[in-house]
C-alpha cells in the first residue's frame, strides 16, 4: 500500500494534477501517430488515414450516444446485437420493396427510415425497462443484447441477408462516397461528434446526464426529471445506432449473426479511454472521439506492420483500456 | 498528571500554498475525555486526520506515548491503537454487524474463515459496549446509534487505545446520544483517551473533561471543562461576543394564505396532515426524529407518493412532481447535504444552478450568466471558499449549506420548506442562516423550518406544529411556544392548546 490518498472533506491541492488526466487520451494518440509514421512511411497517407476514420465511424458514432448514457450512469451492452439487427430489418425491407419500387432511391430512403424508426424504437425499449420498470440497465441490456442476437440469426435464418444487387449500386456511395474526397461515414461521424460535443457541453441535458450519474437523488430533488434524461440517453443512443447502421449496410451489402459483434464493448472502450467515468458523472465526448480514433489506429498499425501479430489486437486494446482507467483514477478523487 | 498517550506538538499543514493548521499542539490523556470544539472550517477535520494518520503534518511532530510518530497512514495508526470514526461511518452496509467488526482482520482457522471465535468475540465486544444488535443482523438495517456503537466496537476489537470522533452525535438522537455517552463513560474508566468533535456546547460541557477550542487553524484556549462556561466556549470559537442569536422579528405577519394543505397523506410516514401557511410566515414543525416530518414534506412536493389537497395562494394545485411545485413557487430544501442536495464532485457554479437551469440555457448555457449567479451567491450568502473552481466536496458544511440555500433560492421560490437548516453547523454560520430565513421572510416569502432543534423552532418560527407518528399533533405560537409544550406534544401527551382547525 502506498500513502492514503486525498479522502472526501479535505481540501484538494491546487493544480489538481489534472493536466495528465486532461490531456492523457491526446498525448497516447500523438504517440500512437509518431509510432506509426515511423514505422511505416504509408501510415501518414491520405488513404490509410481516410480508411481508418471511415471504419472507425461506425463505433465513433454508436460511442458519442454511448457517452450520453455512461455519463448518466447507465450501460448499453445491446448496440452491436441492436446494429446487426437493424441492418438485417432494413435489407430484408428493402429487398420486399425492389419488386414493387424498384432499385432506386426511394426504397433506400424507406430502408433508411426503418433503420431510425427500429433504432428509436430499440433504444427506447431499453430506457423504458430501465427506468420505468427499475430493472439494472446492465441486465436490461444483456438481455436485449440476446435477443437482437438471436432475432437477426433468425432472419438470416443462420446465414446471411444480402442487399439486392441493384440496391447495392444505389446504395454504395453512402459508404463509397463523399464530399470533397471525405467519404461520407467520416462526415456523419463528425458531425454527430460535433453535435454531441456541444450537447455535453452546452446544454442542460449534457448537464442533468453528469448531475444524475453523479448523484441521481441530489438531482432528483432539484426537480430534474431524472427517468426521462436516462431515457432520452437511451433513445438517443438508439437513434446513432440505426444512423450508423445505415452508413454500414452499403459497406458491406450484408447482415449476419456476425455482423456488430463486440461493437458495444468497443465503443465502451472507446468512451472509457476519452475520460468518460464509467461509474458516470462526468463525461467529454471529444475523448470518446480520441478514444475511438485511438483503437483505430492500433489495429491499423498492427496490420501495416509486422512487429506484432495483428492477432494481439484485441490484447493491445484491453492493455490500453486498463492503462486509461488507471490514469482516470490517480487524478480523481474517490467519491 | 499521567502522560499523554498521544500528542501534537506544534504541527502545521499546508495544502498547497493554503496553511490550514499552525503550529497545533494537543495532549490526549488515557482516561480523559477530549472535547475539539471550533466553527466549521477551523481545522478539526484536518487535526483529527493528523492524529489518526490520514495526513502527514507539514512540520511539526505525531507522538504516541512520548515518542515520535510517522504514521504511513490510517491503516499504520490503527495497528498501533489509534483509530477515527467518521462522521459518515465506514461501515459495509451490506455485511453484518459481525462481519463488518472483523472486516480486514477475519480470524482464520486454516484456509476457512473461524466463525465461531469471531461470534464469541463480537458477543464481548457488543456485551462490554452494552449494545444490544444482534451480530447477525446487516448494518443496513440496523439504526443510526447501533452503527456507532458497531463502529465502536469494530476500534475496540482492533484494541484502540485511543479514539477519535467526528461529531459522533451529530446524526443520533438524543436518546441514542445518551446510550453513547454512558458507553464513552465506560471507556474513559477503561483508560482509553478519547478525543470528539460537536457542536451542541451542552453535551461538550457534560461529557468532556477536557475542552480545545480551534479558530481559523489555532488553538485558542485549552483546558478543563469545569472551567470553561458554554458561553465562553462560544465566545472563544467565534471569537467575538455572542450576540442574541435569533434576529428580532420586524416585520407585521400578512394575513393571506400562502399554502394551505388538507389531508395530506404519505403512505407510512404521514396521515391526514392539515396545515396553513401564512404569507411572510414562519412555520416551525417540530417532533421527534421518526414522526414523519421530513416524509410530510417531501410528500407535498411529490418526492413521494401522496394524496391529499394543496393550494397556493388561493389556487388549488395538482403537484406531480418536484418540478411542478418549484413551477408554482414551492421548493424543499433537503436535511441530507450530502446524500441529496448537493453534487459533491462538481464545482460551486454547477451546483447552484442545477435546479433553475432553464433559466440559463437559451438553448445553450450562459456560462457567464452561471458565473455572474455564483458571484452574487457568493456575495448574499457569503460563502467562503478556498477558490472558485474548488470542488463542493472540499467545502465545509457550512458554506455547502449556503451554497444550498442559494441553490434553492435561484428557482425564485415563494413558499421554502427548510429541513434541519443548521444540523451539524457552527454557530457563526447558524446565525447568518437565521439571519437570512427572517430576510426572506421580510420578502414575504413563507418558510417552513423543520428542525429538531428545539431552541432553533421556538427562537425562529412564529408558530410551531408538533408532529408525531405521522400526525399533526397540536401547535403552539406566542407565549405558549415552550420548549415543555412541544416536548409534551411530541411525545404523545396531552395537548394543551387546540391543534390546527382543519
Amino acid at each position: 500500500m502506498t500513502t492514503q490518498v486525498t479522502r472526501p472533506g479535505q481540501p484538494a491541492g491546487p493544480g489538481h494534477g489534472i493536466n495528465l488526466h486532461v490531456l492523457g487520451p491526446i498525448v497516447a494518440l500523438l504517440v500512437l501517430i509518431v509510432a506509426g509514421a515511423l514505422m511505416n512511411p504509408n501510415f501518414l497517407s491520405y488513404a490509410n488515414i481516410t480508411n481508418v476514420l471511415a471504419r472507425s465511424a461506425f463505433i465513433g458514432i454508436i460511442a458519442v450516444g454511448m457517452t450520453f448514457v455512461i455519463t448518466a450512469g447507465g450501460l448499453d451492452l445491446s448496440v452491436g446485437s441492436m446494429a446487426a439487427f437493424i441492418a438485417g430489418l432494413m435489407i430484408l425491407v428493402m429487398n420486399l420493396l425492389v419488386p414493387s419500387m424498384g432499385a432506386g432511391i426511394s426504397v433506400i430512403l424507406v430502408g433508411m427510415a426503418v433503420a431510425l424508426g427500429a433504432g428509436l424504437l430499440a433504444g427506447f425499449l431499453n430506457g423504458f425497462l430501465i427506468t420505468n420498470m427499475r430493472i439494472e440497465a446492465f441486465i436490461v441490456t444483456l438481455g436485449t443484447m440476446g435477443i437482437y442476437r438471436s432475432l437477426v440469426t433468425w432472419l438470416a435464418d443462420g446465414g446471411t441477408l444480402s442487399l439486392d444487387f441493384g440496391l447495392r449500386e444505389a446504395y454504395g456511395p453512402v459508404y463509397y462516397g463523399g464530399l470533397l474526397g471525405v467519404s461520407w461515414p467520416i462526415i456523419v461521424f463528425l458531425v454527430v461528434a460535433i453535435l454531441g460535443e456541444i450537447g455535453m457541453r452546452k446544454t442542460a441535458f449534457g448537464r442533468y446526464c453528469a448531475a444524475i450519474g453523479s448523484n441521481d437523488q441530489v438531482a432528483r430533488y432539484s426537480s430534474v426529471d431524472v427517468n426521462r434524461i436516462r431515457l432520452l440517453t437511451y433513445v438517443g443512443l438508439g437513434l446513432l445506432v440505426g444512423i450508423a447502421t445505415i452508413m454500414y449496410v452499403p459497406r458491406l451489402g450484408s447482415a449476419s449473426s456476425s455482423t456488430g459483434v463486440l461493437w458495444e464493448l468497443e465503443a465502451i472502450a472507446a468512451v472509457i479511454i476519452g475520460g468518460t467515468m464509467l461509474k458516470g458523472g462526468f463525461g467529454r465526448v471529444w475523448g470518446t472521439v480520441v478514444g475511438v480514433l485511438i483503437l483505430g489506429l492500433i489495429d491499423n498499425l498492427l496490420n501495416l506492420t509486422d512487429w506484432v501479430s495483428p492477432y494481439l489486437n484485441g490484447a493491445i486494446q484491453g492493455v490500453i483500456i486498463v492503462l486509461a482507467v488507471i490514469l482516470q483514477r490517480e487524478n480523481r478523487p474517490e467519491g | 498528571m499521567t502522560a499523554a498517550k498521544l500528542s501534537l506538538s506544534a504541527v502545521n499543514r499546508s495544502f498547497g500554498p493554503v496553511q490550514i493548521l499552525f503550529d497545533v499542539s494537543i495532549d490526549l490523556l488515557p482516561g480523559e475525555v477530549h472535547a475539539l470544539i471550533g466553527e466549521n472550517g477551523a481545522g478539526k477535520s484536518t487535526t483529527m486526520k493528523i492524529m489518526s494518520g490520514y495526513l502527514a503534518p507539514s512540520s511539526g511532530e505525531v507522538r504516541l506515548d512520548g515518542k515520535a510518530m510517522v504514521f504511513g497512514g490510517s491503516q499504520a495508526a490503527e495497528s498501533r491503537g489509534v483509530v477515527l470514526i467518521h462522521q459518515e461511518f465506514n461501515l459495509a452496509d451490506q455485511l453484518t454487524v459481525e462481519q463488518n467488526v472483523f472486516l480486514g482482520r477475519e480470524l482464520r482457522r486454516g484456509l476457512f474463515l473461524d466463525k465461531h471465535a469471531m461470534r464469541a468475540q463480537t458477543v464481548a465486544l457488543l456485551d462490554r459496549l452494552h449494545c444490544r444488535v444482534d451480530p447477525d443482523a446487516r448494518v443496513r438495517d440496523i439504526s443510526n446509534s447501533d452503527k456507532q456503537m458497531v463502529e465502536i466496537a469494530k476500534a475496540l476489537g482492533r484494541d484502540a487505545q485511543v479514539l477519535i470522533m467526528d461529531e459522533p452525535t451529530a446524526v443520533l438522537t438524543n436518546r441514542e446520544a445518551e446510550v453513547l455517552f454512558e458507553q464513552v463513560d465506560r471507556l474513559r474508566k477503561e483508560g482509553v483517551a478519547i478525543l470528539f468533535t460537536s457542536h451542541k456546547l451542552d453535551e461538550v460541557k457534560r461529557i468532556s473533561d477536557r475542552v480545545t477550542v480551534m479558530r481559523d487553524g489555532r488553538v485558542v484556549q485549552s483546558g478543563p471543562t469545569s472551567a470553561m462556561t458554554e458561553d465562553a466556549m462560544a465566545n472563544a470559537m467565534v471569537g467575538r461576543e455572542m450576540s442574541d442569536l435569533f434576529p428580532k422579528r420586524v416585520s407585521a405577519l400578512g394575513q393571506d394564505i400562502a399554502l394551505r394543505v388538507r389531508g395530506l397523506t404519505v403512505p407510512r410516514y404521514a396521515d391526514d396532515v392539515s396545515f396553513d401557511l401564512r404569507r411572510g410566515e414562519i412555520l416551525g414543525i417540530a417532533g421527534l426524529v421518526g414522526s414523519g416530518r421530513t416524509e410530510t414534506m417531501e410528500g407535498l412536493v411529490a418526492l413521494r407518493r401522496h394524496t391529499g389537497q394543496v393550494e397556493i395562494e388561493g389556487r388549488p394545485v395538482t403537484i406531480r412532481s418536484p418540478r411542478d411545485a418549484q413551477m408554482q413557487g414551492l421548493v424543499y430544501l433537503t436535511e441530507d447535504r450530502k446524500g441529496r442536495g448537493l453534487v459533491l464532485n462538481m464545482g460551486m457554479r454547477e451546483n447552484l444552478t442545477l435546479q433553475s437551469l432553464g433559466q440559463f440555457a437559451k438553448p445553450f448555457l450562459d456560462r457567464k450568466a452561471e458565473e455572474t449567479a455564483l458571484d452574487k451567491a457568493v456575495r448574499d450568502f457569503d460563502i467562503r471558499a478556498p477558490s472558485r473552481a474548488v470542488r463542493v466536496r472540499n467545502l465545509s458544511g457550512g458554506n455547502q449549506q449556503k451554497l444550498l440555500i442559494a441553490k434553492i433560492m435561484q428557482t425564485g421560490p415563494r413558499i421554502v420548506i427548510i429541513d434541519e437548516p443548521t444540523r451539524g453547523i457552527d454557530i457563526g454560520t447558524k446565525q447568518q442562516i437565521y439571519d437570512f430565513i427572517h430576510r426572506l421572510s421580510a420578502q414575504g416569502v413563507s418558510v417552513i423550518v423543520i428542525s429538531s432543534e428545539l431552541p432553533e423552532v421556538i427562537g425562529l418560527a412564529d408558530r410551531v406544529l408538533v408532529m408525531r407518528q405521522g400526525r399533526i399533533t397540536g401547535g403552539v405560537e406566542g407565549p405558549q411556544k415552550t420548549e415543555d409544550a412541544i416536548v409534551r406534544l411530541a411525545m404523545g401527551l396531552e395537548a394543551r392548546t387546540k391543534g390546527e382547525a382543519a
